[in-house]
């Protein structure tokens, strides 16, 4: 379960404040909203990226708030994926496993797994350099998949991706969060993704997170 | 550009192109330009390369106060680069990456060190080693009219030039992977250490090897804060003047020419190694 209790958060011109949502355990959530109002926002601060001026930030039923981004057991999958410039394909997925000092084998097994079950085991020797967006996204997703989350925050992974790629995306996470139990929450402004995914649709404007059943 | 092919077409469409034509007339000025600079840039070097003779380059090559001049300013600018580079990581990302109250400020102190006048900056320095403090430092470690006060007085311009380039090279670098980084379990220089520094390669690359240029031909602050001794002090720079000064012109333009070959050799090593990264 992701929960955010009165988060408030302000920097400079922008604000958010008294910001609640919840996502129930094992639901896909689509996060909507109009460009700007501040849905990465929330996204950053469920991660730790960004830290609130007041309320708590719940993930499995834990209170997460005063936790480094690393120990929330969430991945991360931001706008472009975000890829590692220097690192090989089977370096990123296999980063996070390396971070927290896992056995060499442990860690082979793991990157070769699941590049198998996202289709890029043919890339794994590659650089980042040259791969399509679809293949961008799918390493990232592995690689934030690689540690095991219980949440999933994705902020927008479909919409940079051309028209024909965006079913075949949609359906390898939805199969992904299925397979791995992850609960999701996934940034978008469009409403196709949501009717497509959403077991549940949070509605982001003017600071007020609505949520319905899809 | 596509005009200037014009020219090998026929001269005279060329001309014609150039009447009529105003984005011809455009592209003609900045080639101009560009070509005027280049060839007054070709025309010192040349001037200066056909001074000398080989018999003169291989004289001042041989003599003992030279060596070692050669040797100090080698052994100085790559230690300068190697300090700069130090400072300048830290201290370019830190601007990159952070807002602060004073930033603007900070950044144009980190600047003086490039507007202001070489000699000046020599002559800042002997006094700061004059203080209480500067005192007790080069009684410490002895700056004034050293070595180690060489490195400190080409430190103090390279580096103000490395921390320009590097803060552009992680400018250039989003700051998303590292947020990723921390998502998967790095500390904020955890994540710097092992995702944005590979990348930042061949930025460091060129941060250093600017260093390194602007240490080699370092010679208002080194002469004023470390002297001119020979075999002691003496810096390619400081040859060049005494050289000079004694009235040994064809010295003085071997030794010129030796700082342009190693100038020119550093800059294109590093560029190839920068572009291998």
């Amino acid at each position: 379960m992701i929960e955010l209790q009165n988060v408030s958060w302000r920097v400079d011109d922008f604000s958010l404040t008294g910001v609640n949502c919840a996502v129930q355990d094992g639901d896909y959530a689509v996060l909507m909203g109009p460009t700007g109002c501040g849905k990465t926002t929330v996204v950053e601060i469920i991660c730790g990226l960004r830290k609130p001026s007041a309320g708590r930030v719940m993930v499995a039923g834990a209170d997460v708030t005063g936790c480094l981004p690393g120990d929330r057991n969430i991945g991360y999958v931001p706008q472009d994926g975000a890829l590692f410039p220097t690192m090989t394909v089977g370096e990123q997925i296999g980063f996070g496993l390396q971070v927290r000092r896992r056995a060499k084998d442990d860690i082979n097994e793991s990157v070769s797994r699941l590049a198998q079950e996202l289709g890029i085991a043919h890339l794994l020797e590659r650089r980042v350099h040259g791969l399509s967006g679809g293949e961008r996204q799918r390493v990232a997703l592995g690689r934030a998949l690689a540690v095991e989350p219980r949440v999933l925050l994705l902020d927008e992974p479909i919409s940079a991706l051309d028209e024909d790629m965006r079913e075949g995306m949609m359906a390898l996470l939805k199969r992904i969060q299925k397979e791995h139990a992850v609960t999701v929450l996934h940034v978008t402004h469009s409403s196709w993704e949501a009717d497509q995914l959403a077991d549940c649709v949070l509605r982001m404007e003017n600071g007020v997170i609505e949520a319905r059943k899809a | 550009m596509a005009s200037l092919a014009r020219f090998f077409i026929g001269p005279w469409d060329f001309i014609l192109s150039l009447v009529r034509d105003p984005n011809a007339r455009f592209w003609f000025y900045l080639a101009l330009s560009t070509a005027g600079y280049v060839l007054f840039i070709v025309a010192m070097l040349v001037a200066t390369a056909v001074h000398s003779t080989p018999g003169d380059l291989l004289s001042a090559l041989q003599s003992r106060e030279i060596q070692h001049s050669i040797y100090l300013s080698l052994l100085t600018c790559s230690l300068t680069a190697l300090l700069s580079l130090l400072a300048a990581v830290p201290i370019g990302y830190l601007l990159a990456r952070c807002r602060f109250f004073g930033k603007a400020l900070v950044e144009s102190i980190l600047d003086i060190p490039i507007v202001l006048p070489p000699m000046v900056i020599g002559l800042c320095l002997l006094i700061l080693f004059q203080t209480g403090l500067g005192g007790f430092v080069d009684s410490v470690i002895p700056f004034t009219y050293t070595v180690f006060g060489v490195v400190l007085a080409q430190f103090v311009i390279g580096v103000a030039f490395a921390i320009r380039t590097m803060r552009g090279t992680f400018d250039q670098l989003s700051q998303r992977p590292e947020d990723v980084a921390m998502t998967l379990g790095c500390s904020r220089g955890g994540a710097m250490w092992r995702v944005t520094l590979p990348a930042a390669g061949k930025g460091m690359v060129a941060a250093a090897s600017v260093a390194w240029a602007r240490s080699l031909g370092e010679f208002g602050p080194v002469l004023v804060f470390a002297g001119a001794t020979r075999m002691k002090t003496e810096v390619l720079p400081t040859t060049v003047w005494l050289e000079l000064s004694v009235g040994n012109l064809e010295g003085a333009i071997a030794v010129s020419l030796l700082m342009v070959l190693f100038a020119m050799v550093v800059l294109v090593a590093m560029r190839l190694v920068g572009e291998r990264w």
